[in-house]
């Protein structure tokens, strides 16, 4: 069901929607947060932020209050809450709105992490590209800073908070938890083995939480409005996915762009509704669900699930289209949320050109720290490449899945599945497409990705 | 002559220092600060890195050819870079690679003669939702066109 929400996209709207002023006078502008270290205990905040169901935005999934509880204080080490806004997987693009367009929200939330974790210092890692978002972000700072939300006693308090932006420069990986640590620690942004995990031994070897960049902006929302009521917004609060969230769509939509929704809008909703339908009203091919590294779907899937027992039996029988977008109900229809930006490919658009595209991006980012992934999603790249110019066997195809087997479980971080689940969905389901390309019926000079000449004819405004 | 900051770089990098609990965390904004300056990581920038945050050479130059955006050789005084990944290349994103290729008379990863542009493919650069785009040096430029994309080549040829 289609809700759509402004909690963090109110002043999305406003001029100069990014300052002080605004923040104030139309989202919670830092009451939230005051109201947290004023009033409230460490341990009242996590219990509280539990209830909210914030199933973590940058795409695994994992309950946001759950993973604060995990932090315990250290006799003699700090600790540090780092925020995710790595924000690189293909077919993303939400993080980016909120640093520009709302970041006031990430700092107040960032205050509120920090406590409920026990935490001083936030370290916001953010790609080297974003340099607006990075001049927004320090610039909110500098407005909370001299008005005493940030600095050694925010609101008068004895909690001292500071934040601090730390930027990348130009490695996916390092949207990887561990490898964002390594990286803020001044090193090659190789991930590390867990455990142990960074609530153990983070940043610098302190106790460390890693959250999303979105996860961390619904915070004051979720303790503004109580956050029992912020889940129940939410059409899957039963499933405990939680919330409102920002949902994109991008790829062969008329009106591609971010929006906020209660959480469990179903891919019909967002593709017609928010979307505006596909280009030149073609049928839909596929659909990646939340980011490159989530399997395709495709609109003839239904959703097997006969036993009343299961969860999914409420949708048995219907597509996968028709389903709420949520961390579980995704993977009940064998792919995952993500990172809610959903890529949409029309019909007419050549699935394996898109599979080549997607395959070198990965040969690309691989850190080449693991054997399998770094041999692996070369060999990938090189075999679907080979089938697409025309010099590919049958074999060939068959050969993916054996590199696919080699990858997957066989890595230090989640790259290798990333990289081999999608891969693997595509192979499954358009076999028949590789298949003619590998028999030579199909030809790469009238493969296209773009349909209805969306270039020239300037459907993209 | 080895490499030295600006007093103003050398000003925003003691700034910096306060805000981590170790040197080896300010490699890379110090490289980023660097970059800034000399455009490109040479062999005496890492060894200034190397030295300023006492830091094994190694360290330094493994850290350099880990991350795309550190230049290891010299570059074109306005880097454009377009998006080639999937959500930009439904858009057009192939297009506009040819398009710059013709219009600069130069292959992606190339310089034009003159060293004004330096021509590149990007990975996924978060701008799907406004897809085709390219990034010009630190400048996002969305929901491309023929037209809007010749304006921005041709002003970026002039200087």
């Amino acid at each position: 069901m289609l809700k759509r929400t402004d909690y963090l996209t109110k002043v999305y709207g406003v001029p100069n929607g990014w300052t002080l002023a605004a923040y104030e006078q139309h989202s919670t502008g830092y009451r939230v947060a005051k109201k947290v270290l004023t009033s409230m205990t460490q341990e009242q905040c996590v219990a509280e932020a539990k209830k909210a169901n914030i199933r973590g935005r940058g795409g695994a999934g994992f309950p946001m209050g759950v993973k604060w509880s995990f932090m315990r204080p250290h006799p003699t080490k700090p600790a540090y809450l780092v925020v995710n806004a790595d924000e690189g997987e293909p077919g993303t693009h939400k993080d980016r709105t909120l640093m520009e367009l709302n970041p006031h929200a990430c700092i107040e939330g960032c205050i509120i992490g920090c406590f409920g974790i026990g935490a001083h210092t936030a370290y916001i890692y953010v790609r080297d590209e974003l340099h607006l978002s990075k001049a927004r972000l320090n610039a909110a700072i500098a407005e909370a800073k001299a008005k005493g939300y940030l600095g050694k006693n925010p609101f008068g308090t004895n909690y001292a908070v500071d934040v601090v932006v730390h930027s990348g420069a130009g490695a996916y990986i390092c949207g990887e938890e561990t490898s964002m640590l390594n990286s803020l620690e001044g090193k090659r942004g190789e991930p590390r083995m867990k455990p142990p995990f960074p609530a153990q031994a983070g940043a610098f070897g302190c106790p460390t939480t890693v959250n999303n960049l979105e996860t961390i902006a619904a915070c004051p929302t979720a303790f503004d409005i109580g956050c029992e009521e912020f889940s129940k917004l939410s059409a899957l609060h039963h499933m405990n996915d939680g919330g409102v969230r920002l949902y994109g769509v991008n790829g062969h939509v008329k009106k591609p762009g971010v929006v906020e929704l209660a959480c469990g809008p179903t891919l019909n909703e967002l593709i017609y509704d928010i979307g505006g339908g596909v280009l030149g009203d073609r049928g839909v091919m596929c659909v990646i669900t939340g980011g490159s590294s989530t399997p395709v779907l495709r609109p003839s899937e239904t959703v097997n699930a006969p036993d009343e027992k299961s969860p999914m039996h409420a949708w048995h029988g219907k597509s996968v289209f028709d389903v709420p977008l949520g961390v579980d109900t995704m993977r009940g229809c064998g792919t995952m949320l993500g990172t809610c930006c959903v890529t949409v490919m029309a019909e007419g658009t050549d699935p394996v050109m898109a599979f080549e595209n997607l395959m070198y991006f990965y040969h690309h980012e691989s850190c080449g720290q693991c054997t399998p992934c770094r041999e692996g999603s070369a060999w990938l790249d090189r075999t679907v490449s080979k089938i697409f110019h025309g010099d590919g066997a049958i074999a060939d195809v068959d050969q993916l899945h054996d590199i696919d087997n080699g990858i997957m479980g066989n890595t230090i971080c989640a790259f290798g599945e990333g990289t081999a689940m999608p891969a693997l969905a595509f192979i499954h389901k358009f076999r028949k497409e590789l298949e003619a390309y590998a028999r030579g019926e199909k030809k790469r000079k009238d493969a296209r990705l773009t349909v209805d000449d969306v270039w020239n004819k300037g459907a993209s405004r | 002559m080895p490499f030295a900051l600006t007093p103003e770089r050398e000003t925003a990098f003691q700034e910096l220092q306060s805000r981590y609990p170790t040197k080896m965390a300010l490699c890379l904004p110090l490289l980023h600060l660097c970059q800034e300056q000399n455009g490109w990581i040479s062999e005496d920038v890492m060894l200034f890195v190397s030295q300023r945050l006492e830091l094994s050479p190694a360290h330094v130059k493994g850290v350099v050819t880990f991350y795309t955006l550190y230049n290891q050789k010299p570059v074109g005084k306005h880097q454009v870079w377009v998006c080639r990944t999937l959500p930009c290349a439904l858009r057009g994103a192939y297009d506009v690679i040819e398009h710059c290729e013709k219009k600069l008379g130069i292959k992606c990863g190339e310089t034009t003669k003159d060293g004004q542009i330096t021509l590149r493919t990007a990975e996924c650069l978060a701008s799907c939702g406004t897809a085709p785009m390219i990034q010009v040096d630190k400048e996002y430029f969305e929901n491309l066109t023929p037209e809007k994309l010749d304006e921005i080549l041709a002003k970026l040829a002039k200087g």
